[in-house]
């Protein structure tokens, strides 16, 4: 074990719901790096004579409405997930982290930036992401870009918080003095500094790009229905609740964990992190 | 303070007229043409542009933005290609079920959030506190529409103790006693919210815990109860209370996926079906009201924050 990871380790070992958070995370990654090996069935393949079977040893989460094998598409789904939780955190943290700090380091810039970020958080999240789409049209990508443009704001209000802070640092000012550039200041003094509550945002932002993902493919207007997506497999197997009630607990099941998951480490990391920082991530990511 | 008022009021005013800009900008955006949804495909280029003139839209879009404008300070928030209603009647429709489930919603998160938060503070560092934040965090983790299925499946399909769905309004027949066809909307609605109130309120007992007067309290001989409820919860159920606000406001949006799952008549599902039928006039409107309504909540909590603890400087 590095040096570096030391600490790291450490608050996981005190912390053991954290830890399986963690684990849980892990598995995950692996599942869906590996799921072509892990499943019998492709998730597409159909069996009609096998339509909304009940957990068996040859379909272990049972079937759906085409005899698809639950199992696999929830393996399967798993990618999807990664991708959109990836996919939002990158855009919010690509987009908002310069406008944070620019807003920062030139105050008449930022006040025209926060302004627009204050009127984009008047529109409340959800109803945001579905204009969006509306908008963009529905795909994968689309819903990627419409819930990472939700959590840009709160990514830009929480980074320019703490650009705020470090910008009043002696060690800051010392560089400035010393005819730093302004590149250079942001690069040595602002971003290594940054890391870990902007860490603790990305945990955030991924655990609520699953809840708002799931939502968007319940309301029809997430991924394209033939998407094996978590919320795409509840969306179709609502009908068959009282039928096949098993069709919806393993998807719903693993958009829980997952999303618990993220936000037991990213509270985790937060308790840990400099207090003076600690206060401007609230629990959610709004 | 009037100052204050008056400066708030500015701002949220500000951030309104430029939500209503993207709003209108954002509806133009919208690939396809209204016309042709209102009219069909097969309309006569003459019917087209007869329509087009008619409704305006053969003018700039900045003459469009500030018409429509006009007609919104007018009361007048359009037609609703789908119902051919004005927009404003069918908001209004809606309103009852909205406004009435996040009321219901709130009693749930206080009555839930608030005394488990106490709870929770007052065993800090105990298994009792580890137990409830655990589960708030996980019930902050789930998707209401999954547990909104399951709460239809038990207590509606199996139990039959409630209704599945639909909301008969409580001036119709039935009265108050329609009231549980909300039972199970609000108590989904209510679970990711309280866990977040439980939160706040756990946290701000805390922090306040630290306070020199609570020391001083204690150290006086104050009975521990009293120290708690007079000197602890009173002053951090402020920041409690302003989180009431964002949180009542947010239901109304956050209900989208509830009024879906429980079919529900509300503002929410009107959002979403608009959405489906490309009934623009709709949409915007809807939006523009919820927007609205949202600013007006922070405004209030922003300010009753100022009127409640004058050591706060916001800003």
């Amino acid at each position: 074990m590095t040096r570096s990871l030391r600490p790291f380790f450490d608050l996981f070992a005190t912390r053991p719901l954290a830890m399986l958070g963690l684990v849980y995370l892990v598995v995950i990654i692996v599942a869906a790096l590996g799921a072509n090996v892990l499943v019998h069935y492709p998730p597409e393949q159909i069996e009609p004579i096998n339509r909304l079977s009940p957990p068996s040893w040859e379909h272990w989460f049972g079937t759906d409405h085409f005899g698809r094998d639950t199992f696999s598409r929830v393996i399967y789904g798993s990618r999807l997930a990664l991708l959109i939780g990836v996919g939002v955190v990158s855009f919010a943290l690509a987009t908002g982290v310069p406008i944070g700090i620019l807003s920062a380091l030139y105050p008449r810039l930022g006040r025209v930036l926060m302004r627009m970020v204050d009127v984009m958080m008047a529109f409340p999240s959800l109803l945001m992401a579905l204009g969006l789409i509306v908008i963009l049209g529905q795909s994968v990508a689309n819903a990627i870009l419409a819930i990472g443009i939700v959590y840009l704001t709160t990514t830009a209000r929480i980074t320019y918080g703490v650009s705020l802070r470090l910008r009043e640092e002696t060690y800051v000012e010392a560089a400035n003095s010393m005819g730093a550039s302004t590149f250079w200041i942001i690069r040595k003094h602002v971003l290594p500094n940054m890391i870990s509550p902007l860490l603790v945002q990305a945990s955030f932002v991924f655990a609520f790009a699953q809840l708002g993902a799931a939502s968007l493919d319940f309301l029809g207007l997430g991924a394209p229905p033939e998407v094996p997506s978590w919320g795409n497999m509840l969306a179709e197997s609502r009908i068959y609740i009282t039928r096949a009630p098993w069709l919806l607990f393993y998807p719903g099941l693993m958009i829980v964990l997952t999303a618990f998951s993220l936000n037991l480490v990213g509270d985790a990391l937060r308790d840990r992190m400099d207090p003076r920082f600690r206060e401007m991530l609230g629990n959610r990511g709004r | 303070m009037l100052f204050y008022v008056l400066r708030r009021t500015g701002a949220a005013l500000a951030t309104l007229a430029a939500a209503s800009v993207v709003i209108f900008v954002f509806i133009h955006l919208i690939p396809g043409d209204p016309i042709y949804v209102l009219l069909g495909d097969e309309a006569t280029p003459e019917q087209v542009e007869a329509l087009r003139t008619r409704l305006g839209l053969d003018r700039s879009i900045v003459t469009q933005y500030f018409y429509w404008v006009g007609n919104v300070l007018q009361g007048d928030l359009g037609t609703s290609i789908f119902f051919q209603d004005p927009v404003t009647l069918i908001i209004r429709d809606g309103a009852e079920t909205s406004i009435l489930l996040a009321c219901v919603t709130m009693v749930w998160i206080v009555l839930l959030g608030v005394p488990v938060g106490v709870l929770a503070a007052t065993r800090h560092g105990t298994w009792i506190d580890q137990g409830l934040s655990g589960i708030a965090m996980l019930l902050a983790s789930i998707p209401t529409f999954w547990v909104g299925l399951y709460l239809i499946l038990i207590f509606a399909a199996n139990l039959g103790w409630l209704p599945s769905s639909g909301y008969p309004s409580i001036f119709e027949e039935g009265g108050l006693s329609n009231l549980r066809y909300l039972l199970l909307p609000s108590l989904t609605l209510a679970a990711p919210n309280a866990a977040l109130i439980l939160r706040l309120t756990r946290a701000s007992m805390l922090d306040v815990a630290k306070e020199d007067y609570v020391r001083t309290a204690r150290s006086k001989g104050i009975r521990p109860q009293r120290v708690v409820i007079r000197h602890i919860l009173r002053n951090a159920l402020l920041a409690v209370v302003s989180a009431f606000g964002f949180t009542f406001a947010a239901l109304i949006s956050e209900a989208v996926v509830t009024e879906t799952v429980f079919a529900l008549p509300g503002i929410g599902r009107l959002v979403v079906q608009s959405i489906l039928r490309r009934d623009y006039p709709v949409i915007q409107g809807v939006i523009l009201v919820i927007v609205c309504l949202y600013l007006i909540i922070n405004l209030l909590v922003d300010i009753s924050y100022r009127y409640l603890d004058p050591r706060v400087e916001l800003e």
